[in-house]
């Protein structure tokens, strides 16, 4: 048993974040709202990200799904835009996800309620996850209108009439692994979102001054981020066993740790990101300060492949009477 | 990283499983919380055949009588203790939690000849006289004052929340020897014999209507010198030694009682009726009872990491205060969730109709315990702010 990173994860770890720091600093990733941007595209695709846990055989770095996890953990916290899951799972089954020529969104279809589709506008190829298989769509076919105010400015949201049919390219037990999978990575997602919501509060609290002193001195805003760093630390320990538990099935209920972990991961990523406004002030309450774009972004994954009711129902499904 | 057994844990695992299927039976069951001597005997008597089988001291230094064993290693112990309902260390936690370990690191060669084999055998059994009635959350204001009497020290003051001090042969003690001295650099770390004239011992009963602890009233009780662990006024840094011995495995044992009390409650919650069908069969009460399920995977992973760190002694500063802190909300939550399935079979404490619902009202109360003892919630979240979120101190 070793649930701690090795030296070659902190490596990755650091390796994404610094990237992240250097090419999708708050500027450049604001400008996603308007115009997604290829080239930052292709250079996230060339660092090998959506390829991680895929065969070095067919171009990917042959690492394990908790490497994976990581990566998306580093990804979240540095608030990246762009459909980061969608190509991770699309990378081994459409051609120029894994380089990043070929952007892709992925829909989860839902039983009901309207049909909703993150970053469609910018899509090159649609995949679609049904219970019996996923089909393949080509979005120029379809009739999406692009919604004008999407909740997170950086994550374009497009609405359908109805779920879309197409080619269907992979099985039933594909879709099922798609949904675990993707459920998984947005949880690694919503973890690293709730620290960098956390360091953004942090950094705050300690340079802003009232009634002479930095307001971070205070145990009334002390407690609050204190909480924000246990939520963050409970939800990764959650989210690292479920990325183990998907490369050792053996040692636990995979579906379980994934539905678990979507639970707390997406409790501190909205709760952090709830702390991070009320602790910035009104300043917090602004459209410069970057505080709600973290918040915003947990709302988008929190829905991303299964509710949290949905995962409550997954765990519930497992607790036997 | 991996949550399987590597070859030699699972050998491990696999032993202490055949040892312990085989040795369980041969201990009385659980006498009644307040029959004190018998919970000594019984508990005495599971520690010395834990040290006849070479389990005493698990995380204790060989070359002082102990396993050796590593920190995962541990945490297997325990795991399948608990599995095996074996008993859990009962009487001997602050002799084999800390005091033990303080002897190791700070005691003389006469101190460690004189006290550690009878804390690995389980002959003697120790208390903690640290907190006071004025210093609880301010530890280091403590007032219990010691004064130097030729060979000995003169002790008069008063303790509280003493565990288990009814059946201790000897207490653990931070005393005041210098007034004067700011509070952290006049504190001293005494062995107290508890049969030392001069210490009255006044049962304190707890909102678990149980007498756990216990009120420690010292009148010029003399303690010789050579009972000094470490110099005089060097306490504090004395009493903070056993942090370096913890690696993670601190709280396994509550949370291996607390999954238990979950998988009652999830019992209970199908068995009880509720509204219109059991308590199981509403939305609300399933879907918490799942949460609380995640947040207590969760809390093993995080014990698994902390685990995982302090077998490479890399634990990071704070998590055992997460630690702490996730747990107590977590037992709270379920406490309160509890109280919510059992409805008006909560207004007992003992059993209803033959359920164990009495269990769930007391792990409600146990929550407090949680989120007071070893410094309270809010303190956790003072050091985590300042220690590792680097927030400035208040004053």
């Amino acid at each position: 048993m070793d649930l701690d990173p090795d030296d070659d994860q902190r490596a990755l770890i650091d390796m994404v974040a610094a990237f992240a720091a250097d090419r999708f600093d708050s500027e450049r990733a604001r400008r996603f709202a308007e115009l997604f941007d290829r080239d930052a595209w292709a250079e996230l695709a060339g660092l090998g990200t959506f390829g991680i846990a895929l065969p070095e055989s067919v171009g990917g770095v042959g690492l394990a799904t908790i490497d994976e996890v990581l990566v998306h953990e580093a990804l979240g916290t540095a608030l990246v835009p762009g459909p980061l899951v969608a190509a991770a799972l699309a990378a081994g089954l459409i051609d120029g996800v894994l380089d990043g020529t070929v952007v892709p969104a992925v829909l989860d279809a839902p039983a009901h309620g309207p049909v909703v589709v993150e970053h469609l506008r910018d899509a090159d190829v649609l995949l679609v996850v049904h219970d019996d298989g996923i089909d393949r769509v080509d979005p120029a076919t379809l009739d999406a209108v692009v919604l004008a105010r999407p909740t997170d400015p950086l994550t374009p949201v497009s609405r359908l009439a109805a779920v879309p049919v197409g080619e269907r390219v992979a099985d039933a037990a594909t879709a099922t692994r798609w949904r675990q999978r993707g459920s998984l990575l947005a949880s690694a997602q919503l973890c690293g979102n709730s620290a960098g919501s956390t360091a953004l509060a942090v950094r705050y609290a300690a340079e802003r001054e009232q009634f002479g002193r930095p307001v971070g001195s205070f145990q009334g805003l002390k407690h609050l981020l204190a909480d924000c760093w246990i939520r963050t630390e409970v939800a990764r320990s959650a989210v690292w066993a479920a990325g183990v538990t998907v490369d050792e099935p053996e040692v636990g209920d995979v579906a379980r740790a994934i539905a678990g972990a979507r639970l707390t991961a997406a409790r501190a990523a909205t709760e952090n990101g709830k702390t991070g406004i009320q602790v910035h002030g009104g300043m917090g309450f602004t459209w410069e300060v970057d505080a709600h774009l973290f918040l915003k972004r947990a709302w988008v994954l929190e829905t991303s492949f299964g509710s949290i009711d949905d995962a409550a129902d997954i765990v519930a499904s497992t607790l036997v009477g | 990283m991996h949550l399987r057994d590597s070859d030699s844990d699972a050998t491990f695992r696999n032993e202490v499983r055949n040892w312990l299927r085989a040795s369980v039976h041969e201990v009385p069951p659980e006498p009644d919380p307040n029959d004190w001597p018998a919970r000594r005997a019984r508990d005495s008597q599971w520690q010395r055949m834990l040290f006849d089988a070479g389990y005493a001291g698990i995380n204790w230094p060989a070359e002082h009588g102990g396993r050796g064993a590593t920190p995962t290693e541990h945490l297997i112990f325990l795991q399948e203790s608990a599995a095996a309902k074996a008993p859990d260390v009962g009487v001997g936690f602050v002799g084999q939690m800390h005091a033990g370990p303080t002897i190791i690191a700070e005691g003389t060669d006469d101190q460690k000849a004189k006290h550690l084999r009878g804390i690995l055998t389980g002959e003697h059994s120790w208390c903690q006289g640290f907190s006071e009635p004025g210093a609880g959350s301010d530890l280091a204001s403590l007032r219990t004052r010691a004064v130097r009497d030729g060979d000995d020290y003169v002790i008069n003051g008063q303790k509280i929340w003493t565990s288990h001090a009814m059946v201790a042969d000897y207490c653990e003690m931070l005393v005041r020897t210098d007034p004067e001295a700011p509070k952290h650099k006049g504190i001293t770390w005494l062995i107290v014999p508890m049969d030392a004239p001069g210490i009255e011992v006044r049962p304190l009963v707890t909102a678990q209507g149980s007498a756990e602890f216990a009120e420690l009233f010292l009148d010029e009780v003399r303690v010789p010198v050579h009972n000094r662990v470490g110099e005089e006024n060097d306490g504090w840094r004395v009493a903070n030694v056993t942090l370096s011995f913890e690696r993670g495995t601190g709280f396994v044992g509550e949370l291996l009682d607390t999954t238990n009390v979950h998988a009652e409650l999830v019992r209970l919650a199908h068995e009880l009726p509720h509204r219109r069908g059991t308590a199981w069969d509403d939305d609300g009460i399933r879907r918490e009872l799942a949460e609380i399920a995640a947040d207590l995977d969760a809390l093993w992973a995080f014990t698994k990491r902390n685990v995982s760190q302090g077998a490479k002694g890399t634990m990071a500063m704070g998590s055992g205060s997460a630690f702490k802190v996730a747990y107590a909300s977590t037992i709270h939550r379920m406490g309160d969730l509890a109280l919510r399935i059992l409805d008006r079979a909560s207004l007992t404490m003992d059993s209803f109709d033959g359920r164990p619902t009495g269990d769930q009202v007391l792990s409600k109360l146990h929550a407090f315990g949680i989120s007071l003892g070893g410094g309270t919630t809010q303190i956790q979240q003072n050091i985590i702010a300042e220690r590792v979120l680097g927030l400035p101190r208040e004053r």
